[in-house]
């Protein structure tokens, strides 16, 4: 982990109105590796990920990717450089089947350039390569799943389609927003090997976290966030052995009182 | 000096138009775009009525007022709370029941310059050196009005109240027991009402046509949006930023300008600040 | 007690052997998917023949120029989002760079049609680029706001005529090349907008309309997906606009009147708004029957706007979905 990090953040701050969502943080992510954030509600973690990746604008501080400055770009130049991410409140495309879905990131003049598609000239070759995907996510290829309208689709594969829009893109980084949020515990059990996956291939995750057993098993790194605060960072038994971590998510007597 | 004079009355007449509007989409956010036929409409009711029944003035402008109410809580009623909540739907729907109406009175036959009202009061007085007549007096009064009074009725009236927590958050509204359409179909009476009440302010002082029926409806939209659409503190000030402008311009430029700068105000506001100078929807329009 | 009951909606046998590529086993099943389509091509062809007096076949140029606003308006609305009630701003741009170029450059109707289709679709998307990232009702009144300005500061400044417009266009040679090439461009931009809508762009472009936030997650930039859509649907009524000059030999400020904007979507709105057939079959219905009510003035606007009402109101739907419900699918009354 000597190297030079892929993706650095200095210093972002970020006020709605009167409330400091994010001050001052700072981190750096290596190369492959799987860094969780983990804060109790409010700690401004999908503000975080909106800042990284653009959807917000940050009211100052600076994010690094492989050394070019992205803190000021236009989301989809972030994403087309290879930074992509998932939402929390999963955004599919509704009135589209499942694979097409894919078709709009495989559009992109990134996922174009990447190959893969269009190469062959070979008539559906494009639907192959989304259902391709789609497989590689977990969805099974021989079903009538993957040509579900999104519409009717249960959580578990939204969760997996939003990973599949990401990964259409040839992604070198995914910030994961609550992925296991919201599925059964055989969902997450077959959602982590997934991950694993995922960093096997070579690309670095950032994930949101409220489960943290699960995410622990695939993160060897965390970082916590109370009130837009970076509070700690290590491996995660360190982390949550720390005094002030501990309070924020149990809530202590002065902190009680003074809400 | 004629400026700051000829502004405020000019400012104040827009506020009286656009408050009405401001009010319906501050409550219901429904944009109702047959806002300025119900202005020319109420202008023909208290004509007949003068003219048909003769009756008082006074009493008349009060029937007539009841009148609109309930023609803007019947549209409300039958019409628009079929499409609530399908914001597209609801602007061609009210837009198309306003032509209809517009064009109704043209087809019958309630064209040309004979249509006119009396001025409450004739004469006219001189401040600082220029003449203004006692009706244009009355205009800033009752603007002025106006805005007190619905400030104490959405502040200390239960009605008022509930009407405010609908503009705030509808669903908490429906949570504490506020009835959602019967309070939109206040807002809607109400927001006919104060158009009535604008055109027979108004009215007096030229003809009643309908094309004043478009114009006013952009005039009110052009208000509320520079001034944040839902937020009617937001429309006052506007008002008063147009209608200063608008006199400006047909000072030193050309009266053709008139509407020009309405228009101008309305697409330079949503390209550069589309929640307006007061809005609370930035998170939820604008979302570039 | 009433028995409950609920209405059931079933695909077509026939439907569901011809989704796809299945659909050129057999005679019966090519004949489904052709039919319709047959029936809009040959009757849209026949008709100047069948029609008799010029009056009338003047009156089907007009409803072509009507289509291809409400092409463009139901190609923005229900397929990328953007509802634009500016028809009367491309009927207008194009009407005035058409006539400008004809009656100042001396071009030909063949030249100056397609120039100011580019041209003016290109102008109008330019001056509404700042727009585009407005949503919903805000992009609508903008654009209504659009033509309005436009008329009002041609009038204020008197340029291009002034009041009284460019006068003098040059005409089309003869009536049959006026309508057929008119009917012409109505089919090609309808065939092509719906081919369109189902290729990849047409996803994105969807994608636009569903979810930006995922697109621009995606990598696309939402931007220059919209102003290219936009494009499209301001070429059409630039088109539109720059036929109607020359079929008028006029060009002036009523090309910017609010007609131009409300009529389109009234046919939208009857005619199925998202199928693209729609609109144009709206036009169809609703512009002969506006000309037949000439002779009562203005209230023909007050008998569309009320048709328009209670479509919106009772029919949201509009004919050809319902149509084409009929067509694909039978429905029953079953026991809940």
């Amino acid at each position: 982990m000597s190297s030079e990090p892929v993706l650095q953040v200095k210093n972002i701050n970020k006020a709605f109105g009167g409330v400091q969502a994010l001050k001052d943080v700072s981190f750096d992510v290596h190369e492959g590796e799987i860094l969780g954030i983990i804060g109790p509600n409010g700690s401004g973690k999908t503000t975080l990920i909106n800042c990284i990746t653009g959807f917000i604008k940050m009211d100052s501080g600076k994010v690094t990717f492989r050394g070019r400055d992205i803190s000021s770009k236009a989301p989809h130049k972030i994403a087309a450089m290879g930074v992509t991410r998932t939402f929390q409140i999963m955004r599919p495309y509704y009135t589209l089947p499942a694979y097409k879905n894919l078709i709009i990131p495989l559009f992109s003049p990134r996922a174009r350039k990447a190959g893969g598609w269009r190469g062959g000239g070979k008539l559906g070759d494009r639907d192959t390569v989304c259902i391709d995907i789609l497989e590689e996510i977990g969805f099974e290829r021989d079903s009538f799943v993957p040509y579900k309208l999104a519409s009717t689709l249960p959580t578990g594969y939204l969760k997996r389609l939003e990973l599949a829009r990401c990964l259409a893109l040839r992604p070198e980084i995914i910030l994961c927003d609550e992925v296991f949020s919201g599925l059964s515990m055989s969902e997450i059990a077959s959602m982590v090997p997934l991950i694993e996956r995922l960093q096997m291939d070579g690309i670095t995750l950032i994930m949101i976290e409220h489960r943290l057993r699960e995410l622990f098993r695939v993160s060897k790194r965390v970082m916590v966030l109370n009130f837009g605060e970076k509070l700690s960072e290590g491996i995660p038994e360190e982390v949550m052995a720390d005094e002030e971590v501990k309070r924020a998510y149990l809530g202590s007597e002065e902190v009680e009182e003074s809400v | 000096m004629d400026i700051l004079i000829y502004g405020i009355i000019n400012s104040i007449s827009l506020a009286l138009i656009a408050i009405g509007f401001a009010l319906v989409y501050g409550i219901s956010r429904l944009a109702n775009f047959a806002h300025g036929a119900l202005y020319v409409v109420n202008g023909f009711i208290v004509w007949s009525i003068l003219n048909i029944l003769h009756i008082n003035y006074l009493l008349s402008i009060i029937l007539s007022l009841i009148i609109i109410g309930l023609i803007g809580a019947a549209i409300y009623q039958f019409i628009l709370i079929r499409v609530r909540g399908m914001a597209i739907s609801e602007i061609i729907a009210s837009y198309a029941i306003g032509l209809a109406m517009l064009e109704g009175f043209r087809w019958g036959g309630f064209k040309g310059m004979t249509y006119t009202l009396p001025v409450f009061i004739r004469g006219s007085i001189e401040i600082a050196g220029i003449p203004v007549d006692f009706q244009r007096i009355l205009l800033v009064l009752i603007g002025g009005l106006v805005v007190l009074l619905l400030w104490l009725f959405t502040h200390y009236n239960r009605i008022g109240l509930a009407l405010r927590g609908m503009a705030q958050d509808e669903r908490a509204a429906m949570m504490l027991g506020i009835d959602s359409d019967k309070m939109a179909l206040i807002a809607m009476g109400l927001g006919s009402i104060l158009a009535g009440l604008a055109a027979v302010v108004i009215l007096p002082m030229g003809n009643i046509v309908v094309e004043a029926g478009y114009d006013k409806l952009i005039m009110a939209i052009a208000v509320c949006i520079v001034g944040g659409l839902g937020s009617w503190v937001g429309a006052v000030i506007a008002a008063f930023l147009i209608g200063f402008a608008q006199i400006i311009t047909v000072k030193y430029i050309a009266s053709h300008f008139h509407m020009v700068i309405a228009l101008l105000a309305i697409i330079i506001t949503l390209v550069l600040r589309p929640s307006g100078l007061f809005g609370r929807q930035k998170e939820l329009e604008e979302r570039v | 007690m009433i028995e409950e009951r609920r209405k059931e909606r079933l695909d077509r046998g026939i439907k569901v052997t011809t989704e796809g590529i299945y659909a050129i086993s057999s005679w019966q099943e090519m004949g489904y998917l052709l039919l319709p389509r047959l029936v809009l091509i040959c009757g849209i062809l026949v008709l100047p023949l069948v029609i008799p007096s010029l009056y009338w076949q003047r009156v089907i140029s007009i409803v072509c120029i009507y289509s291809l606003l409400a092409l463009g308006f139901d190609f923005l609305a229900h397929f990328v989002g953007l509802v634009s009630l500016g028809g009367a701003f491309f009927i207008g741009t194009g009407g005035y760079i058409a006539a400008i170029l004809n009656t100042s450059f001396g071009l030909p109707p063949i030249l100056t049609i397609p120039i100011a289709t580019i041209a003016g679709g290109a102008i109008c998307t330019l001056l509404l680029y700042p727009c585009l990232p407005l949503r919903g009702v805000y992009f609508a009144i903008v654009t209504l706001m659009y033509p309005l300005v436009m008329a009002r500061i041609i009038e204020a400044l008197d340029v291009l005529g002034g009041t009284d417009g460019i006068i003098g266009v040059a005409s089309f040679p003869n009536r049959w090349i006026e309508q057929y090439g008119l009917l012409l461009i109505v089919m090609v931009s309808l065939f092509g907008l719906r081919r369109l809508v189902n290729e990849d762009i047409g996803l994105v472009f969807r994608g636009v309309k569903d979810n930006d936030q995922a697109v621009k997650a995606s990598a696309l930039s939402i931007n220059f997906y919209k102003s290219i859509a936009v494009f499209i649907a301001s070429s059409l009524g630039c088109l539109a606009g720059a036929y109607l000059a020359h079929i008028y030999m006029w060009s002036g400020i009523s090309q910017f009147a609010l007609d131009f904007s409300i009529i389109p979507i009234a046919a939208t709105v009857i005619g199925g708004g998202g199928t693209l057939v729609g609109p144009v079959l709206g036009c169809f219905i609703l512009v002969p029957i506006s000309e037949l009510l000439r002779a009562f003035g203005t209230l023909r606007i007050v008998f569309y706007s009320l048709i328009l009402v209670a479509f919106i109101v009772f029919r949201s739907e509009g004919i050809m979905v319902y149509a084409q419900r009929k067509y694909h699918q039978f429905e029953r009354w079953v026991k809940v």
